[in-house]
């Protein structure tokens, strides 16, 4: 008997992998199990805002004291995640006056830094926003990266001995005398990292306890069970514009609405977003009013989106839980509170505890509170040390600096490779090999592609997701390609074509929403390289039939060896230069 | 003043030049204005015709071309031209390639090696593609170069493999011999290569295309044929595929990639090489058009931007050469799609979510935008009238056709072009 206890954590977004983190290095046995990529579900549609608390002072300030917390943390554990934007609530002339000082006071109250700005001092800063603007609220909200933050957090549990499983579904829970005991899993292609073509297995996991972190999947995996929870799916749309017209997170200074916040993240600035509750958190409309009131709404603060370019829109749900009865009608009345549930002490049946709502902000908060819970049911002491303890890439703050000089990366590639690979700059760089720029856009190399695919398999949306290549401004156009090339040779070229229509396919699903002007000749152009140059929208290696080579031309030098002498080398050359000299 | 002649044609794409080069043919006086970037530099530098029957998805590629007009809906370009103006387009353009183009002897397609690996159906194809045609069943080595991201030689010669051609694949890969900066571009290999400049490699003097060829020698084995990125010269591609054939005494061939793309660059070089010779007058790199002028249905004049004045340029037929969307020839915004110059009709679905397919290489609506023509090449609008007596349109700003799905670019361009010049000559 292993008297070590397992835990199995399903799902494999911020809750999941911070769980996952935490649980490892208090000692448990971790295994965690995502069904897709890691931030496969909500994590990795959110629009990149690190909370200062500032949106929740007025309606929400136990959420909204618990942001401030956690942001002050992160920037210490997650440096390569976050980027410090500062931000402000603007107020236009037709926003009340009530409501600003409400917001200020609620700032106040939360301890959360606030400093008001007149209209010039904020157009200052942000020189795109509209002239007509009345004041401004600043505050410390930030920018932070949900895929870099949950691929640190999932190495880092990994560095404590976790087994983490992705594209690994749960397909049931095993339920042994009423008692939770473990789950049924089926892995896409066998165990280990995501690897096409590869059979797929179904294997049990047993376990001492299982969390479920599944986000908007929660009650689903919990009905396996015979477990009601009501998760209520809230839909919200997040448009990506081009460049960053704004520098600062910008948010409206008016009570809960849609299209009240644009945040700059990396290349981009993000502009979000609605809430609509959804019956299924994997089917939903996505709709063009939502895209066209982002732009329109939006523009009211930041004149020039109206007519600026977006490249995609993606939708997000939000995984919203209200204890039985609460009876709330409209989803943005639902609190964004997280919530634990032992399912022992609420449904009676032990081996299980559920964490549900919440927000990527505070996902190192739920972790540590659900381990405590665990903690205390195992008897085990080892306190949380996730908010002192870097993740992976943030240890040393002097390490981007040394790997910048020693690597010569002064250079505008350089600087954006080690802003995302943070301390880890200098094993990931350090190769004696050639390193070409993969993705121009992005400006990512070669070091950092093979890098992902180590950790990741042949999955070019996990390579993605940790490089950011393929998310610029030509959304994989010139790059989707040249990454699956290199998967090769250590992935077949099956897996690795197989790879590229993965990704291909969903580039397209978000530029679908950004289909007029620039962007729609950017999709033109996209669409004849890979299709007329290319022709991978009808490749003969595709189809089950054979294709009959001997139809077509084979070339004046075939023509000329069977009709002519054979003679070498005649009219391979079109000649079309005379001769040449050696 | 304005500046006066017989033929306006707007647009330096292959639509333009074709246009331009029909009309000179025909005798007029021909001027051709285009703004800075081509698109040629985007495209592989095949001449394509008709690669596949639209509306046919799951069938092969189509073996004859010019066989396949007569099936075409009557809406489609060459419905509208017609097969002879398509063969007599091709005939003016082989005229003007000269041998630095293949396929002229035969109707069939030819099936390219692409960089992506897959092959694709053309017409015409660069003499330096010749040698790598799928159809021969000569053993082939691909070779590519470790900085190169864009073409992977094993990926490649795999992919070969699985779509069934008759010949045995491999793959190599090679430093080059001078080292490129890691991310430089093809242009950089290519110009090297023309310049051939000594390099030392193991305390030996050598020349970059002698290194070039002692570092695939060894990886050649019994290939007949050495596939390499189109990456073997700008200037001189002739007189390196034969110094790199008799080094390594296999035929030399490249696979067409982009962007950007040698062979489009060469491509473009030629035929405005060709145009200059024939008399007519190129204005590249200018500014865009921003007005006109018309009277009863008859365009005076258009106004092309320089350095933010508007300058007249008078003719008496015009050829509207700009493109689709891709291009530029055909604007969108939320609100619905435009051609930007001259207003002409451009159907649309009116909601934006009708313009594309949720599959990315489904059907897409957006991919079909342009101007709709009548049987003399005439914009019309809605009503079906023409909207200019003098306005003609060549190449991707007709709608009505996909052609990336067709593999049809370059020959509807060739085929309208010539077909607008030719009639724009007549009446001038």
């Amino acid at each position: 008997m292993n008297n070590t206890p397992h835990v199995v954590v399903v799902g494999g977004g911020s809750t999941g992998v911070g769980i996952a983190r935490d649980a490892a290095m208090r000692g448990f046995e971790v295994t965690l199990v995502e069904k897709g990529n890691l931030t496969h579900g909500t994590t990795g549609r959110m629009h990149g805002l690190l909370h200062s608390g500032g949106r929740y002072a007025v309606s929400d300030q136990e959420s909204a004291r618990e942001c401030i917390e956690e942001n002050m943390i992160l920037r210490e554990i997650a440096t390569h995640c976050v980027e410090d934007t500062g931000g402000l609530f603007v107020k236009r002339p037709e926003d009340t006056e009530e409501y600003y000082q409400e917001k200020l006071e609620g700032l106040r109250a939360c301890s959360i830094p606030a400093t008001e700005l007149t209209a010039a001092e904020a157009r200052a800063r942000e020189p795109y926003l509209a002239k007509d603007i009345d004041k401004a609220i600043e505050v410390p909200d930030g920018a932070i990266d949900p895929f870099r933050l949950c691929v640190a957090n999932a190495k880092s549990a990994q560095n404590h001995g976790a087994r983490v499983e992705t594209f690994s579904e749960v397909t049931d829970l095993l339920v042994e005398d009423g008692e939770i005991v473990g789950v049924e899993v089926t892995h896409e292609s066998g165990s280990g990292n995501h690897v096409h073509g590869v059979e797929g297995a179904v294997e049990e996991i047993r376990a001492d306890h299982v969390v479920n972190a599944a986000g908007a999947w929660t009650g689903e995996l919990a009905a396996m069970a015979d477990i009601d929870v009501e998760v209520r799916p809230s839909k919200g749309v997040m448009t990506i514009m081009n460049v960053r017209q704004v520098d600062t997170v910008i948010n409206r200074c008016k009570p809960k609405g849609d299209a009240d916040i644009v945040v700059p993240h990396e290349t981009t600035a993000i502009l979000g977003t609605t809430d609509e509750e959804v019956s299924d958190p994997a089917e939903y409309p996505e709709e063009q009013w939502e895209v066209d009131l982002m732009i329109e709404e939006l523009g009211k603060l930041v004149p020039i989106l109206e007519d600026a370019r977006t490249i995609r829109s993606f939708w997000g749900v939000r995984p919203l839980y209200e204890p039985p009865d609460t009876g709330t009608d409209d989803p943005t009345d639902i609190t964004r509170q997280f919530f634990l549930l032992d399912h022992d002490e609420r449904d009676d049946r032990p081996g299980m505890t559920t964490i549900v709502g919440g927000k990527l902000t505070t996902y190192r908060l739920m972790a540590e509170q659900l381990v405590d819970h665990l903690a205390e049911k195992f008897g085990i002491e080892a306190a949380c040390r996730t908010a002192e303890e870097p993740l992976p890439g943030s240890e040393d703050e002097g390490a981007i600096e040394a790997a910048m000089n020693e690597f010569g990366l002064r250079s505008p590639i350089g600087k954006r490779s080690a802003e995302r690979l943070g301390s880890r700059t200098a094993d990931v760089l350090d190769t004696d090999e050639p390193n070409p720029v993969v993705c121009g856009c992005e400006a990512v190399t070669r070091a950092e592609v093979q890098d992902a695919i180590e950790e990741s398999g042949s999955n070019l949306n996990a390579v993605r997701i940790r490089t950011r290549a393929s998310m610029g401004n030509c959304q994989g156009g010139f790059c989707s390609h040249r990454m699956a090339n290199e998967l090769h040779p250590d992935y077949d070229e099956r897996q690795a074509r197989t790879a590229l229509d993965e990704l291909y396919q969903e580039r397209w699903k978000g530029q679908r929403h950004a289909l007029w002007g620039e962007q729609l000749g950017q999709a033109m152009i996209t669409y004849a390289m890979h299709a007329l140059t290319m022709n991978r929208d009808r490749d003969p290696a595709a189809t089950e039939d054979s294709l009959d080579f001997g139809a077509f031309d084979a070339g004046p030098s075939t023509e000329a060896r069977t009709t002519a002498d054979e003679s070498a080398g005649i009219a391979t050359d079109g000649g079309e230069e005379g001769t040449h000299g050696d | 003043m304005a500046i006066d002649s017989d033929v306006l044609v707007i647009g330096g794409g292959i639509a333009g030049i074709s246009s331009a080069l029909a009309a000179r043919q025909a005798g007029a006086d021909v001027r051709l204005v285009s703004e800075a970037e081509t698109t040629l530099h985007h495209a592989s530098g095949l001449l394509d015709v008709l690669g596949y029957h639209p509306n046919a998805a799951g069938e092969g590629p189509v073996v004859d071309p010019f066989d396949a007009i007569a099936d075409l809906p009557d809406s489609h370009p060459y419905a509208i031209v017609g097969e002879s103006a398509v063969r007599d387009g091709l005939a003016l353009l082989d005229d003007a390639l000269g041998e630095a183009y293949q396929g002229s002897y035969t109707d069939a397609n030819a099936l390219v090696p692409t960089h992506g690996g897959t092959v694709k159906p053309t017409a015409r194809y660069p003499a330096s593609v010749a040698a790598g045609l799928a159809s021969d069943d000569r053993e082939m080595v691909l070779v590519d170069f470790e900085r190169l991201t864009g073409f992977d030689a094993g990926v490649a010669a795999d992919h070969l493999a699985a779509a069934g051609i008759p010949a045995d694949t491999s793959a190599a890969t090679v430093e080059f011999p001078i080292v490129v900066r890691d991310d430089a571009k093809v242009t950089r290999y290519a110009h090297l290569l023309d310049e051939n400049p000594t390099v030392t490699v193991e305390g030996r003097e050598r020349r970059v295309r002698a290194a070039l060829a002692d570092a695939i020698e060894p990886h050649v084995g019994d290939a007949e044929r050495v596939g390499f990125p189109a990456v073997l010269g700008v200037d001189h591609p002739a007189e390196i595929r034969a110094e790199l054939q008799d080094r390594l005494d296999a035929a030399i061939f490249e696979v067409p990639m982009g962007p950007p793309s040698v062979p489009g660059l060469r491509l473009e070089d030629r035929l405005y090489a060709a145009l200059d010779d024939a008399g007519g007058r190129i204005e590249a790199g200018g500014g865009p058009i921003v007005g006109f002028d018309a009277t009863e249905g008859t365009i005076s004049e258009v106004y092309l931007d320089r350095s933010g004045s508007p300058i007249p340029y008078a003719a008496d037929q015009y050829v509207l050469a700009t493109g689709d969307v891709a291009g530029g020839g055909i604007d969108s915004d939320r609100e619905g799609v435009t051609e930007p110059i001259f207003g002409c009709h451009v159907p649309h679905p009116t909601d934006r979510y009708e313009w594309f397919d949720e599959a990315a290489f489904g059907d897409h609506d957006f991919a079909e935008f342009g101007v709709v023509i009548d049987e003399m090449l005439r914009p019309v609008a809605e009503t079906g009238d023409p909207e200019f007596s003098n306005l003609r349109a060549a190449g991707a700003v007709i709608g009505g056709y996909d052609y990336p799905a067709e593999k049809s670019a370059s020959g509807v361009s060739i085929a309208t072009g010539y077909a607008a010049g030719r009639q724009a000559a007549r009446e001038a």
